[in-house]
């Protein structure tokens, strides 16, 4: 055995080396690459196409990414000492003057938000690109709404198809359908859905309140847009969460319902005492992968809003891509990119947390 | 006797219970279904209707009814509107490529992992490891930037380098061939076969590539159904990537061909027929393997 293990260690380095080669060359270049020229792209004012040669800037795109300010102003009074009023009758303040004031500490922000603190003072919020926080709120109230919905609908589903009842796997397999169909046209099939003048969602709400809901316009109002893009997201992928359910009720021991059912517990104690415990790493699974893909939003508001209306849809990765392809700023764009991968990063951090070994 | 007819009675009455209970799962289970299918069926029937029919429809349930003048005008002024044949040629192309080069570099990347040893092993496993969280959303921006600046070998009067991957299928297809969830897939069943088939080949004089041709491909064959479903599915659905690197409608997969129908006044027929189209191909593959396909992405954790 010690005379071939020269030879054969040496043969069996070159395999690994060349079976793993072609792998690790695709990774370098199209993954592990393109993350670390982000955070040099991030320091520059590097562009898609330019003239110019790209020079590094430092904070700049940064400093655009996560300033923030916030200033009390009185409102402006004339040379008689009486509020100047704007063309609605209220009191108007100095904020542009000091945002586009070279000198002053709030040049180049942008109002992001104001509230009155009564004696006609105001305060009023800055940030460095007005666009790029609302999107980042857009993002997370999406997900804040998303993650719990959606796993809740996952397990009832699960729950309802784990029955040992005739059929029940055509029930899943219908479930199912919309994971594997493109999110592109899962999209355009709500916008028909949503539709303010043909839609069906406005016929069948008229047709239930017997011709009292005179229809509204879903997509195109601030308010109701990103929750109509919620309803849809979460109609498209909770057939995926089910499955993960199931398979999480499944590798719980029928011993355990056996023995809680000898005890004499109902179905909801048994649910809460057997079921539940039992699916504690699902659950977690579950949430942090909704997360993370609530977080990547994109598809669907490319297609159904385009991020607007008033960039109530907006959000990050699409904002990413209007900055980085769009206006082909490249440097912005990747900022925003690695913004994104810190907020990905923090909730993997915490499923690593939460699914540790217990000591 | 009268006790025996009460307990017939209590027998009946639950039977009677039992029947009610299972009508009424399997009510909450249709009533699901229909509201998880209703808009493929809205898309299939509205893709035979024309236009004013299809518009007047949507005010009742005959959305979902075929009957009226059912044509196939609505798949002519697809073919008439768009290239729709070269953008599910070019689809099935990048799709096939993907998923065969997938399959060869995952595959015989997840068997070094998994049954080499050879320098450098472990800084390998541990960098890919880390790429499994790096989301493609993440990288996009920067990767744009990376394969403008790419060389491609071109034939085009002379052999010579060109610069630059964008309106090319390369672009489409190289980037997402090698996959650190694939050859995790790969790394784990190759690890579950037994070791001392190795050695027997070894002995035996087989060469690695041998092993790894003729004994660890051999027995995976699930393995492989699982990596090609999920490669293939997000390759078909690409939507972010295609958006920015593919301007010229020579090189368009089919989910850019929405675009088309989008200029000034939508026609949803046509709209409806070409989503149907570029859906019921997948639709068709998914039932008839759904349970490969369910299991394939249960596993995973990840959707396209």
């Amino acid at each position: 055995m010690t005379a071939l293990k020269g030879p054969t260690a040496k043969s069996e380095r070159r395999a690994g080396l060349l079976f793993i080669s072609p792998a690790a060359l695709l990774i370098s270049l199209f993954l592990v690459a393109p993350f670390f020229a982000a955070f040099y792209f991030s320091f520059t004012n590097q562009r898609l196409v330019s003239p110019n040669p790209t020079e590094v800037v430092g904070n700049e795109q940064y400093d655009r990414l996560l300033s923030f300010a916030w200033v009390t102003l009185d409102p402006v009074v004339d040379d008689a000492g009486e509020l100047v009023l704007d063309n609605d009758g209220n009191p108007t303040y100095p904020l542009r003057e000091l945002t586009r004031d070279p000198d002053s500490n709030f040049d180049g922000l942008q109002e992001w938000f104001s509230i009155g603190r009564g004696d006609d003072k105001r305060t009023s919020f800055l940030v460095g690109d007005v666009v790029f926080v609302k999107s980042v709120v857009n993002t997370l109230y999406f997900a804040a709404v998303i993650v719990p919905l959606q796993s809740l609908f996952g397990l009832i589903l699960a729950l309802l198809v784990n029955q040992k009842i005739r059929g029940v796997n055509i029930f899943r397999t219908i479930y199912f359908m919309p994971v594997v169909t493109s999110m592109v046209v899962i999209s355009l099939l709500w916008r028909f859905i949503y539709d303010a003048d043909n839609g069906l969602l406005n016929s069948m709400l008229g047709w239930f309140t017997l011709g009292r809901f005179e229809g509204h316009d879903w997509l195109g109002s601030t308010s109701t847009a990103m929750p109509a893009v919620m309803a849809m997201s979460i109609w498209a992928a909770v057939g995926f969460h089910m499955i993960i359910w199931l398979a999480g009720l499944q590798s719980i021991d029928s011993v355990l319902y056996e023995a809680a059912s000898i005890d004499g517990a109902g179905k909801w104690a048994q649910f809460r005492n057997v079921t539940w415990p039992g699916l504690r790493n699902t659950a977690v699974f579950i949430l942090i992968t909704i997360t993370i893909a609530a977080f990547g939003l994109f598809t669907q508001v490319d297609v159904m809003t385009s991020g607007g209306p008033l960039d109530s849809t907006s959000t990050i990765v699409l904002y990413a891509v209007r900055q980085g392809f769009n206006q082909q700023n490249i440097a912005y764009g990747s900022a925003i990119s690695l913004f994104f991968f810190f907020m990905v990063l923090a909730v993997a951090m915490i499923q690593r947390y939460l699914t540790r070994e217990k000591v | 006797m009268t006790t025996l007819t009460h307990g017939d009675s209590v027998r009946r009455k639950a039977a009677t219970e039992m029947r009610l209970l299972s009508i009424s799962k399997y009510l909450l289970l249709v009533l699901f279904a229909l509201f998880f299918l209703f808009p493929m069926v809205l898309m299939i029937v509205s893709s035979f209707k024309p236009d004013d029919q299809l518009l007047r429809d949507t005010s009742s349930l005959k959305a979902f009814i075929p009957y009226g003048d059912l044509t196939l005008d609505n798949y002519r002024g697809v073919f008439d509107r768009v290239p729709a044949g070269r953008f599910i040629m070019n689809s099935l192309v990048i799709s096939f490529l993907t998923v065969g080069l997938g399959l060869v570099v995952n595959s015989m990347a997840g068997f070094a992992l998994s049954r080499v040893r050879f320098p450098g092993q472990k800084v390998i496993l541990a960098i890919i490891i880390a790429t499994l969280i790096l989301p493609l959303e993440a990288i996009a921006i920067p990767l744009l930037m990376v394969v403008t600046k790419l060389p491609w070998l071109s034939f085009d009067g002379g052999i010579h380098f060109e610069q630059g991957w964008l309106n090319s299928y390369q672009v489409q297809i190289l980037p997402f061939v090698a996959n650190s969830f694939t050859i995790f897939l790969f790394a784990q069943q190759f690890k579950s076969l037994p070791k001392s088939l190795d050695e027997a080949a070894l002995m035996d004089g087989a060469s690695w590539f041998g092993i790894y041709r003729r004994i660890a491909v051999p027995l995976s064959g699930p393995t492989f159904a699982t990596a090609a479903i999920l490669t293939f599915l997000p390759i078909w659905n690409a939507y972010l990537w295609p958006l920015m690197v593919v301007q010229q409608e020579d090189k368009r997969p089919v989910m850019l061909g929405v675009q088309y129908f989008f200029q000034l006044n939508v026609a949803w027929g046509e709209v409806m027929a070409y989503l149907t189209l570029i859906t019921l191909p997948i639709l068709v593959i998914f039932l008839a393997l759904q349970r490969a396909f369910i299991e394939s992405i249960a596993s995973s954790g990840v959707k396209g």
